[in-house]
């Protein structure tokens, strides 16, 4: 059940197309049917997690390497869960709206569907090597998402530079992963989270956690990986709603609260998390507060409140695990909602440019209002979920057993500016002075407003009645990120206290700020222009453009297109080394027994050799080519003479087609000239017969050094009474050992595939030399 | 590039369904006998490019009736569809099913998911090799 909750987007995501076309204009609504009910079957989950258990699904997948595809629904996997199969409904109905008669509508739906999927994979994997693989499934499908407008060359360079970054954290995470599996002995999460192993006394335990934090950092955008995140506001806005905001880059935050009841006793581990998690939470303050751009504006915020998860978890008391939880879930609920006003406001005036909106209350009143609500929430204003989320997050940082003062400043000042932040994106655009806007506005469509409007009024019952959700999940989902059950206590009103007095304050701070906002807005820009000079963001290109340089310099000394050089370098480098494991390892045997050859057995090594020679002494290029055939059909001889009539035919068979290939090909190439030196010439002689003796000596010495157990034997028995086949070369290919021939038919797939686009590339002339 | 010579063209007529049959027994005989998906679409690309070689690269795609490189992925999935069963029964990836279907008479038909595996390669190894011969043909005309 499980599986196929998880699979299911995938398995949708082919019928898409048909769907499409059937359903037409509804198809937003269809589609939506599946992650609605994926959140029925989640949320009956809801009572066993609460009771405190772990539930566990086990499906193997590739039990000879380990890799299962257990699933593991605990309170924090199961808020994950729900996160995205709900918005993810929401966010289905309102993309039919906002990309309604998009030429690439089903295209959109197969990816998205194929995102929710991976993401819901993610949060639920049991295994790591599952969990990384759905993880790069998750920059596999934002990466197209982002350049879903492909002919935009803006949107392809975002698109590339969100890969590059998160898939470049990939590869440092997949390092952090194998070592937490030495360190700890297990894949299994729930076998490391349940283990009482003190890693963070492990030799290998600074290294883990530098490769993980690589990983989570660059996927959540922390400082200073943060400039992808606004980058890829080129997508289309459901997907900057639902990836950007509510799911994919919440991964990195998920995979550190997953693993912080492991990790989380170092002190590298919390240090790391409250110094680059309070970084990026004023970085992004203050750069959601200088933009103009509403999407961006909204972006940056997303990174602030990344930020702020990541240090909340590396404060890691109970009460700053529990403000983690609160926030986590106000933060989805609304930035979802806001993100698709912000579509709705781009879709129904043409601009995402803020100074250029004024006074849509009248025109869009429905949106208005939505967009209000959702922004109290952002503000962390009462009665809304924000509110008790803010309160939280004030209160622990305030007890924090390390830097409170510190913290504690940081994420005021990181307030002030998102109290601004919500007054730019819920009373500029809708206050005021009516804005000159490209399209006369009118109130958006139903599908674009149910969802923001679902998820800020659940934003307001969860602010009404914490004790909803705290008894359902919240509790047992602080306790998973905990380690150890916690006993919470939400409430809307806590008396006044410090964490009241702190919010009042800087909400009279940030409506003043938003006041001077106009006016503040030319120098914010000159220090952002001189800023981004130096920026991490300039740092990623100048990186980029070394690799291009290094990548033009070893191709031009490797890899110049000389196809002899190639051949040279490989052949020297394999018999090289080669030959001196041989020497090391062996040493030279000499002796041969030739009593039981026969006469024909000299004959066709005879054949051979003189095939040889003549093939690479003739000039003809034809009498090359057949004399290699000639040589190659000597091998197949060998191989029927010696019983092995499988290789025999194949061999013969190959054999002929590469002869026709090569044929083929002839026709096409300038007339026979010598271009090499005599030294050239004789340099390579040197090293084909060099090859020529390694080799020699190699099948010597083979004949009699066996050094493990040769595996025929086992193959032999089994073929018949296991695979039921008497033809054991043909068993082990499909059978034994049918992982390998399915490889090599890709590669084989791929190989055709190049040879195709070379010789089509090269009939259209577009590289000439 | 094609041929004009008559012999080669009636050659080509007479001997490539010949060939195509023999492949295809060689494709199922396999798993017992010297054969098996590999050499059976060797032996079915030897067919089909004979017939290149007498009538042209256009005509053999005609009687090829799909694209080379659908042929290609058409394998892929057979190879990858063979994994299905096994996956569904919760077994190791690739675990051999089998099935005996009675036949009329007193005969059995074998039918496993390593044939399917194999028809997979059959068409994997055809779809590449035509994939050559047609592309290298067409670069020419």
């Amino acid at each position: 059940m499980m599986l196929l909750a998880v699979l299911s987007g995938f398995l949708l995501a082919f019928a898409v197309p048909v769907l499409c076309r059937l359903a037409g204009s509804y198809v937003g609504w269809l589609l939506a049917l599946l992650p609605a009910s994926l959140t029925v079957y989640f949320a009956s989950l809801i009572p066993a997690i609460s009771g405190g258990e772990t539930l566990l699904f086990e499906h193997q997948w590739l039990p000879g390497l380990g890799i299962t595809l257990d699933f593991m629904v605990d309170g924090l996997s199961l808020v994950f869960a729900l996160l995205i199969s709900g918005i993810g409904t929401f966010i289905l109905i309102y993309a039919g709206a906002y990309l309604a008669g998009h030429r690439y509508l089903a295209r959109f739906y197969v990816i998205m569907l194929s995102f929710m999927a991976s993401m819901l994979g993610l949060v639920l994997s049991d295994n790591l090597i599952t969990l990384f693989v759905f993880w790069e499934l998750t920059s596999i499908t934002s990466y197209l998402l982002i350049g879903f407008n492909h002919e935009d060359m803006e949107a392809r360079k975002c698109a590339l530079q969100g890969l590059f970054v998160t898939v470049a954290g990939g590869l440092a995470l997949m390092a952090g992963l194998v070592l937490l599996a030495i360190m700890s002995g297990s894949y299994s999460l729930s076998e490391i989270l349940s283990s009482d192993m003190a890693l963070h006394e492990h030799a290998f335990y600074t290294a883990a956690v530098i490769c993980i934090l690589a990983g989570t950092f660059t996927k959540s955008a922390q400082v200073p990986f943060h400039f992808w995140l606004p980058n890829a506001m080129a997508a289309p806005t459901p997907v900057s709603a639902f990836l950007h905001s509510a799911t994919m880059v919440k991964a990195g935050v998920y995979l550190m609260a997953r693993l912080n009841p492991s990790l989380g006793e170092g002190e590298l581990w919390s240090q790391a998390l409250m110094a680059f998690g309070a970084a990026t939470m004023l970085t992004g303050a203050y750069l959601a507060f200088s933009s103009t751009g509403i999407k961006k504006v909204l972006a940056f915020s997303t990174i602030m409140a990344l930020g702020t998860l990541t240090m909340l978890i590396g404060v890691g008391t109970e009460l700053a695990l529990t403000a983690f939880i609160c926030f986590l879930v106000a933060h989805s609920l609304y930035k979802g909602a806001l993100f698709m006003i912000a579509g709705a406001l781009d879709h129904e005036t043409g601009t995402k440019d803020i100074t250029r909106m004024g006074g849509l209350r009248k025109a869009m009143p429905l949106t208005a209002a939505i967009a209000c609500l959702a922004a109290l929430s952002l503000a962390g204003l009462p009665p809304l979920f924000g509110f008790i989320a803010k309160e939280l997050l004030f209160e622990s940082l305030l007890d924090s057993p390390l830097w409170s003062a510190a913290l504690t400043t940081v994420a005021v000042a990181a307030a002030v500016l998102i109290v601004g932040v919500a007054g730019l994106v819920a009373i500029k655009p809708f206050f005021g002075k009516v804005g000159n806007t490209p399209k006369s506005p009118h109130e958006a469509p139903f599908g674009m407003l149910v969802g923001p409007a679902a998820l800020s009024v659940i934003a307001l019952i969860f602010g009404l009645a914490p004790f909803l959700p705290e008894g359902a999940l919240l509790q047992s989902a602080v306790s998973s990120v905990n380690g150890a059950s916690v006993e919470t206590h939400l409430a809307l009103w806590h008396g006044v206290n410090v964490p009241l007095i702190l919010s009042i304050g800087s909400l009279v701070l940030g409506l003043s700020l938003l006041s001077g906002w106009n006016r503040l807005q030319p120098s914010i820009y000159a220090i952002n222009t001189t800023a981004a000079r130096f920026g991490p963001e300039a740092g990623y290109f100048r990186f980029m453009e070394g690799i291009t340089i290094v990548a033009a310099w070893q191709t031009r000394i490797l890899q110049n297109g000389v196809l002899g050089l190639y051949l040279l370098l490989l052949v020297a480098v394999t018999f090289g080394l080669t030959g001196f494991t041989l020497l090391t390892h062996h040493g030279i045997t000499l002796t041969l027994d030739l009593t039981d050859s026969h006469f024909y057995e000299w004959g066709i090594a005879l054949l051979l050799i003189v095939a040889a020679i003549f093939a690479s002494a003739t000039q003809s290029r034809l009498g090359s080519v057949a004399s290699m055939g000639v040589l190659g059909f000597g091998v197949a001889l060998t191989f029927i003479l010696f019983s092995a009539p499988d290789l025999g035919i194949t061999q013969l068979l190959v054999e002929t087609l590469t002869v026709i290939l090569l044929v083929l090909v002839l026709f096409r190439l300038p007339e026979f000239v010598n271009l090499s030196s005599p030294f050239e010439r004789y340099r390579d002689l040197a090293v084909a017969a060099f090859a020529g003796v390694v080799m020699t000596l190699l099948i010597l010495a083979a004949q009699d050094v066996q050094y493990f157990e040769s595996i025929s034997s086992y193959y032999i028995e089994n073929s018949a009474p296991l695979a039921y086949g008497r033809n054991i070369v043909n068993v082990i290919l499909v059978d034994f050992r049918a992982l390998d021939t399915l490889g090599e038919i890709f590669v084989l797939s791929l190989a055709a595939l190049g040879v195709l686009s070379m010789i089509k590339l090269k009939a259209e002339d577009q590289y000439k030399p | 590039m094609k041929s004009n010579t008559l012999i080669l063209h009636t050659a080509a007529l007479f001997i490539m369904p010949l060939q195509l049959m023999f492949s295809v027994f060689l494709l199922f005989r396999g798993h017992d006998e010297p054969g098996g998906g590999f050499i059976g679409g060797l032996v079915a690309s030897g067919a089909f490019v004979l017939y290149a070689f007498a009538f042209g690269s256009e005509a053999t795609r005609r009687i090829l009736r799909v694209a080379p490189r659908d042929l290609l992925s058409a394998g892929l999935l057979f190879a990858l569809a063979s994994t299905i069963p096994a996956f569904l029964a919760g077994q190791p990836m690739l675990t051999a099913h089998w099935w005996e279907l009675p036949l009329p008479g007193d005969g059995y038909l074998k039918l496993s998911t390593p044939l399917i595996f194999d028809i997979g390669v059959y068409a994997a190894v055809l779809g590449t090799i035509m994939t050559f011969v047609i592309s290298l043909m067409e670069s020419d005309e």
